[in-house]
C-alpha cells in the first residue's frame, strides 16, 4: 500500500521511545509561484528571505500578543511532549509540541530577546537556547510545521495553555511571507478565490450535482426534497463544505440536511458565490488570505437578502464562523437577530427535535453501532448552542435521536481530549500520506477499543477533513473504509418524512409496476 | 516526472498528472496505468470516457454521485456505486481515474 510502515495499535497505548529524525523527510510539495502570487505572496525563496522572515517575526509578534507570549513562557515542564497524535505516531522527537514550537522559538529568542542577542554576538546562542537562522532551520520549519495539524490537543494540557497551533500558523506565515508556501493549501485557496470553493466546482457543475440528489432523493423517498442554489429571498443561508457536493459520507450528510431543511418547512438555499465553508486561510495562518474568504460568504448572503447564516458539516469552518466571522466579516446587523450568527447545522437540527419537530424511525439505524469522533476545531476552538460544553453533547443529543446504539470512545480520546484524525491543518493531501496514516494511531486505538469491547460499527464526525481523512487511513488498520459516516448521513437515514406517500401506495406502485 | 509515451515525451506534475490536458491520448491513459500496475479495460474506459465528456462541459471532474448515477444508467444499477468503483480504481475513483484521463487531480477536503 505504501512505502512505510504503519504503526501496530497497541492494546494499551504507550508512550513510544524516540527514533530521532524519523520523519525528517516528509515534506509537502511547494506552492508554485502563480498560487503564491495570487495570494500575495512572493513566488518563490527571496534572496534576501533571511532578513524578510527575522523581520515577519517582529511583525507577528507586535500584531499578536498570544504569540510572542506563547514564545516566551514555556517553562520546559514536558507536559505537552506525549500529547501529541504526530509523535505518539512517528516517535520523532520534533513532533512533541514543546520541540515544534523550540523551532521557532530558538530564532525568536536569537533576534528578540537580550540574553539570545548578547550570546548571539558571542557566537554561543544556544547557551540560552537560541540559534542563528539557516537554511537548515528553515528546511525544518517547513517539514515540522507541516506536521502539525493545529488541533491544539497539546494546548489542554499545557499548565500555560501555549497554543501550538498558533505558533504553526505563525510559522507558516513567516514562510509563505519569504516565498515557501504549501502546493496544497495554497492552490486551494486559489480556488475559492476564483471560483467560490476549495474543489473548484463552477456554478453549472454545481446545479448539475444538486440537480442530480434531488432526483435521488426522490427516487428514494418519493418527496421532492429541494437543494435550491442562488435562491434571492430565501430566509438561511447554507454554507458548507464543498466536499458535500462532492465525495462520500459527505454527500450523504448534504442529503440530511436538506431532508431536515424541508421537514422544517423553511425556506433556505445554498450560494455558488460563497459555496465553501472552509478556510485554509486559517490553516497558513494569514489573516488577510482567511478574511478574503470569509467576506465572500459575508456578500453571498447580503445578495441573496438571507436572515439566517447555517454552516454545514466542517470543522475549521465552524471555528472559523464561530469564533472569528463577526470580527473577520461583521457586523451581521443584516440577519435576523433572534437567530445565532452564525448557527451550526447540528444546532439547527437538535433544536427541532428539542422542540418535537422531527419524526425519527431509530429502527433505520439499527444495523450500526455508533461512536462519535469530536473533531478538534468544534471540540477546542468553538462552542455550540447556548450551553457549556454544547459542542460535545449537541452532535451526540442528535446522534442519540437517530440511533439506538451509541458508545463513547475512552474518555482521554473525546471532547477536549480527542485526537485529531491526522488529517487537519491543510495536510489532507497525498504527499503527507505517511504523517496523516501515524497520525491517525492515537485515534484508531481509541476507536479499535470499542470495536473490540463494545461491537461498533462505524464512527460518525461532523468535519469534511475527518471523513476523508478516516476514509483513506482506517483500511491501513484493518477497518472498512465506509466505517465513517456523517452525523446528518444518521439523520437523513431515520428521519420520517410527512409528506412521504404511504407504504401502502409505494407497495401499489411496485405491483402496477 | 515527464512521461514517455510512443518515443514522446509529455510533461506531468509532481504527482504525475498530465500537466496540458489537451495533450491527452488514451495511450497516455495506458502508460500512466500501466506504470501503476494497472491493466486498463472496457470497464475502465468506461468510467475514463465518462470523466473526460464531463469535464469538457463542466470543466471538473464529477461529483462521486453524479458519477455513479452515470455508471449505473450505463452498465447496470449493481454498478452504479463507489464500490464497484473502488474495485477499478483501489487508490480511489476520482484521483486514479482522473489521473489516466488526463485531468487534474480533485482537491479540497476530499
Amino acid at each position: 500500500m505504501a512505502d512505510f510502515e504503519t504503526p501496530e495499535l497497541k492494546e494499551i497505548p504507550e508512550i513510544p521511545k524516540l527514533k530521532e529524525g524519523a520523519m525528517a523527510h516528509s515534506k509537502p510539495y511547494i506552492a508554485k509561484a502563480e498560487f503564491q502570487e495570487e495570494l500575495g505572496f512572493p513566488g518563490e525563496l527571496l534572496d534576501d528571505w533571511k532578513e524578510k522572515a527575522i523581520e515577519k517575526i517582529g511583525d507577528l509578534k507586535s500584531r499578536y500578543r498570544s504569540v510572542q507570549v506563547f514564545l516566551d513562557i514555556c517553562v520546559k515542564c514536558g507536559a505537552c511532549t506525549d500529547k501529541c497524535h504526530y509523535f505518539l505516531g512517528t516517535q520523532d522527537p520534533k513532533n512533541m509540541p514543546v520541540a515544534r514550537q523550540d523551532l521557532l522559538r530558538k530564532v525568536y529568542r536569537r533576534y528578540y530577546t537580550f540574553a539570545g542577542k548578547f550570546f548571539g554576538k558571542l557566537g554561543i546562542p544556544e547557551f540560552v537556547g537560541a540559534a542563528e537562522l539557516t537554511k537548515e532551520v528553515l528546511d525544518d520549519w517547513y517539514s515540522y510545521y507541516h506536521q502539525c495539524s493545529q488541533c491544539r490537543r497539546c494546548s489542554v494540557f499545557c499548565p500555560y495553555g501555549i497554543d501550538t497551533a498558533e505558533i504553526s500558523m505563525a510559522a507558516r506565515e513567516i514562510m509563505d511571507s519569504v516565498g515557501v508556501g504549501q502546493k496544497y493549501c495554497n492552490e486551494i485557496l486559489g480556488k475559492v478565490m476564483k471560483i467560490g470553493n476549495n474543489l473548484g466546482l463552477p456554478e453549472p457543475a454545481l446545479a448539475d450535482t444538486l440537480e442530480g440528489l434531488e432526483e435521488e432523493v426522490f427516487d428514494d423517498t418519493g418527496v421532492p426534497v429541494k437543494y435550491p442554489l442562488d435562491v434571492k429571498g430565501a430566509d438561511i443561508l447554507l454554507v458548507t463544505p464543498s466536499a458535500d457536493f462532492f465525495a462520500e459520507p459527505h454527500v450523504d450528510g448534504l442529503i440530511g440536511y436538506g431532508k431536515v431543511f424541508h421537514e422544517a418547512g423553511v425556506s433556505w438555499t445554498m450560494s455558488s458565490y460563497a459555496s465553501e465553508a472552509g478556510n485554509f486561510g486559517m490553516f497558513i495562518g494569514s489573516y488577510e488570505t482567511m478574511r478574503r474568504a470569509a467576506l465572500r460568504i459575508r456578500k453571498a448572503a447580503k445578495d441573496l437578502g438571507v436572515k439566517r447564516i447555517v454552516f454545514g458539516e466542517c470543522g475549521h469552518a465552524w471555528r472559523v464562523a464561530y469564533s472569528f466571522l463577526n470580527t473577520l466579516a461583521g457586523p451581521f446587523d443584516f440577519l435576523d437577530p433572534n437567530y445565532p450568527v452564525p448557527q451550526h447545522i447540528c444546532e439547527f437540527t437538535y433544536d427541532l427535535i428539542q422542540e418535537g419537530k422531527l419524526k425519527f424511525d431509530k429502527s433505520e439505524n439499527d444495523h450500526m453501532t455508533l461512536t462519535f469522533h469530536d473533531s478538534c476545531n468544534v471540540a477546542r476552538g468553538s462552542r455550540m448552542g447556548s450551553k457549556m460544553n454544547g459542542q460535545f453533547e449537541i452532535p451526540r443529543a442528535v446522534i442519540k435521536a437517530v440511533c439506538n446504539n451509541y458508545v463513547d470512545m475512552p474518555a482521554d480520546t473525546i471532547k477536549e481530549s480527542t485526537f485529531c484524525c491526522g488529517g487537519g491543518g491543510g495536510l489532507l493531501t497525498d504527499d503527507l500520506m505517511e504523517i496523516r496514516v501515524k497520525g491517525a494511531l492515537p485515534r484508531m486505538e481509541g476507536y479499535k477499543t470499542v470495536v473490540e469491547d463494545n461491537g461498533v460499527t462505524n464512527l460518525a464526525a461532523i468535519c469534511a477533513i475527518c471523513k476523508s481523512q478516516f476514509t483513506k487511513v482506517l483500511p491501513y488498520y484493518g477497518f472498512g473504509m465506509t466505517d465513517i459516516v456523517s452525523v446528518h448521513q444518521l439523520v437523513s437515514e431515520a428521519i420520517i418524512l410527512s409528506d412521504a406517500p404511504s407504504e401502502e401506495a409505494e407497495d401499489s406502485d411496485d405491483s402496477s409496476e | 516526472m515527464p512521461i514517455e509515451v510512443n518515443g514522446k515525451t509529455y510533461e506531468t506534475d509532481e504527482e504525475g498528472y498530465l500537466a496540458n490536458l489537451s495533450e491527452w491520448t488514451p495511450e497516455i491513459g495506458e502508460a500512466m496505468a500501466k506504470e501503476e500496475g494497472t491493466e486498463l479495460t472496457d470497464a475502465h474506459w468506461e468510467v475514463i470516457n465518462f470523466l473526460r465528456e464531463y469535464y469538457e462541459e463542466y470543466q471538473i471532474a464529477p461529483a462521486v454521485r453524479v458519477l455513479t448515477k452515470a455508471i449505473g444508467k450505463k452498465l447496470g444499477k449493481d454498478k452504479g456505486n463507489s464500490k464497484y468503483l473502488y474495485e477499478l480504481f483501489p487508490y480511489g475513483p476520482g484521483k486514479q481515474a482522473c489521473k489516466y484521463a488526463g485531468l487534474p487531480k480533485p482537491t479540497g477536503c476530499v
